[in-house]
């Protein structure tokens, strides 16, 4: 947004370098080293327990890499004051739950707290409707947060997550509950984020998807970086087949020009 | 939006009506039974205002003064501290069946209340009894917070279980106490775990008074966040709240306010559990409005509770605390049915 177009494009969004998090004695992850640009998508790809979602916890600092560094804007993790950050950054978790019946639009309106009191409060109900609107729940608006379906609750919560207009936004599995529709209509959300100056990473399990919408991809395996680039130089089948333990076709998609990620089934 | 806002007046003014109604019920009725013209005239005469209405007699100046007023004061603000007590509750464990008596932070203030009473302990009066009071409660409360609370989220089975052995410990030690204690503190204790405004005194209501407005003002300023903490801790922190010091800050707010209600009139539980639960379903679970709902909603839940105490049996003054619980226990069946329902089992 209107601060990215400020920001010196030299310096990453956001970048963790080498990072390493064991839980007891098991490595959950180690090692790796990724970053994304203001402007980008970045995927984070990998089967169930390749650290996905702990690479992601950590690169919000929820969880405390045992080893290496994690910064934002080039400034460390943890000399961020906590209001700035949640200025600067909006994370999705996979846990979309609300423990009392608040309206889906005081839901979404939560997502302007870290703006209380400063002049961008104005626009408040104006990012409100527009996420309400991007992420297809105005019609929701005054119903109650938890008598909604599970997709419907994921949409709603992106939609705080949209509101709360920040130059990086995290996502963990955004699509997981998702419809084909609404899939597209979330990673069309990324990419236009990123179209405006966002840094947007991605925790996904549909490779086709992860293809055609990231400008990078994070290819985990056991808690290490299988592969980081362009999806075209790491979304290969000796890769995949390897990562995944599937034997996997890559087709170009004929219209779109994205690979598409198919499993050989007999 | 506007919509809800009237609501929130209409309710706020409703309250208020109620309370007022209930302050001058509660001071009208009673072995001496007042006219409402003494009640309204001695006040006016208290504020330098002489009306024909002042009572010339001079036991009923002191019977309102010295017994009726400091009871219904008590009420009002037990009431108040209880029901906020129960909403900030309920907040940090993002559990609408947190509430201080049932989990065990009424048993542990109480406990405090009677170390003191026993060993003669005091600080300036009346606060020695309160300060006891509320390290005793703080106690219970850090405790079921860290026994109930487990990946950033609370299970309701430890929740109930934690508040039973909080209970039963506090009750073993209140039992030790009414052993070892002398015939006077034993009253006391007796009257303490039954809870009842029988004999408030001026300094005691000051006491709970700085108490209350203290917790109240404490709530009403988190409760913002509170409304963010219903996301999860995670997502709280991410946008912007130090869950950390909001959840340590709370712990001392529920215990401050137990402890201040519990000191003087015992425990009176329920409150905390019927009050927030019913300003949710009026209001929504924004926190700004339930809080100050809540804390209008028990000071008149207390005010008639008392009269009720006072009246229902003729030539005898209930416990208010076996009332509240007649109703809240019931209650508490109900929102146990509905919270399993709902959640679709014991998560």
């Amino acid at each position: 947004m209107s601060s990215a177009s400020r920001m010196d494009t030299s310096v990453p969004a956001l970048r963790a370098a080498d990072v390493s998090v064991e839980l007891g004695h098991k490595a959950i992850l180690s090692g790796v080293t990724v970053e994304v640009q203001h402007g980008e998508v970045l995927a984070l790809v990998g089967p169930n327990g390749a650290g996905k979602s702990t690479l992601l916890s950590v690169l919000t600092g929820d969880r405390a890499a045992g080893q290496g560094r994690v910064q934002v804007d080039g400034e460390d993790l943890a000399h961020w004051h906590h209001g700035d950050l949640a200025r600067r950054r909006a994370v999705l978790t996979q846990e979309n739950q609300v423990s009392f019946p608040f309206t889906v639009r005081d839901v979404v309106a939560m997502g302007r707290a870290p703006w209380q009191g400063r002049p961008e409060a104005d626009g408040d109900e104006v990012a409100v409707d527009a996420a309400l609107a991007a992420t297809d729940v105005a019609h929701l608006s005054e119903r109650s947060f938890p008598s909604l379906s599970g997709g419907e609750k994921a949409r709603v919560s992106l939609a705080r997550v949209l509101a709360q207009q920040t130059d990086i936004v995290l996502l963990d599995e955004p699509t997981a509950a998702l419809d084909l529709r609404h899939q597209e209509d979330v990673m069309g959300i990324a990419r236009e984020r990123a179209s405006a100056g966002c840094a947007v990473v991605v925790v996904l399990h549909d490779l086709s998807l992860a293809a055609a919408y990231a400008d990078s991809i994070a290819i985990l395996d056991g808690g290490e970086l299988a592969a980081f680039g362009v999806p075209s130089d790491v979304m290969t089948a000796e890769l995949l087949e390897r990562v995944y333990g599937i034997a996997v076709r890559v087709l170009d998609d004929p219209v779109g020009g994205s690979p598409v990620i198919v499993p050989v089934r007999r | 939006m506007s919509r809800l806002h009237r609501r929130h007046v209409a309710v706020v003014v409703i309250l208020v009506a109620v309370l007022i109604g209930g302050v001058l019920l509660s001071a009208v009725v009673g072995q001496l039974t007042m006219s409402p013209t003494d009640v309204v005239g001695t006040v006016l005469q208290s504020m330098g205002i002489h009306t024909s209405w002042a009572p010339a007699d001079d036991v009923t100046v002191q019977a309102l003064w010295q017994i009726r007023f400091p009871r219904i004061a008590m009420s009002l603000l037990v009431g108040a501290a209880l029901a906020v007590a129960g909403a900030v509750m309920q907040a940090i464990f993002g559990n609408p069946l947190a509430e201080p008596g049932v989990v065990g932070v009424s048993s542990g203030a109480a406990l405090g209340a009677a170390v003191a009473i026993v060993t003669g302990f005091t600080l300036g009066g009346a606060t020695g009894i309160a300060l006891l009071a509320f390290v005793g409660g703080l106690g219970a409360t850090l405790l079921v917070y860290f026994m109930a609370r487990s990946n950033g989220r609370t299970e309701v089975v430890t929740l109930l279980l934690t508040g039973i052995a909080i209970n039963a410990f506090a009750g073993a030690g209140l039992a030790m106490l009414l052993f070892v204690g002398d015939t006077a503190s034993r009253e006391q204790i007796v009257f303490w775990q039954l809870g009842t405004m029988n004999g408030s005194r001026w300094n005691e209501v000051a006491v709970v008074a700085v108490v209350t407005v203290l917790g109240t003002a404490a709530a009403l300023y988190l409760a913002k966040q509170y409304d963010l903490l219903s996301l999860g801790e995670r997502t709280a922190g991410h946008l912007g709240v130090r869950v950390e010091r909001l959840r340590i800050v709370s712990i001392v707010v529920v215990a401050v306010l137990t402890a201040g209600a519990v000191a003087f009139v015992g425990i009176i539980a329920f409150v905390g559990l019927v009050i927030p639960h019913l300003m949710r379903m009026l209001l929504g679970p924004a926190h700004r409005g339930l809080i100050l709902t809540s804390c209008l909603g028990g000071a008149a839940l207390l005010v008639y509770s008392d009269v009720l105490a006072r009246t229902l049996v003729t030539g005898a003054d209930l416990p208010i605390g076996l009332l509240t619980s007649l109703i809240g226990g019931p209650f508490f069946f109900y929102l146990l049915r509905s919270a399993r329902t709902k959640a679709g089992g014991w998560a």
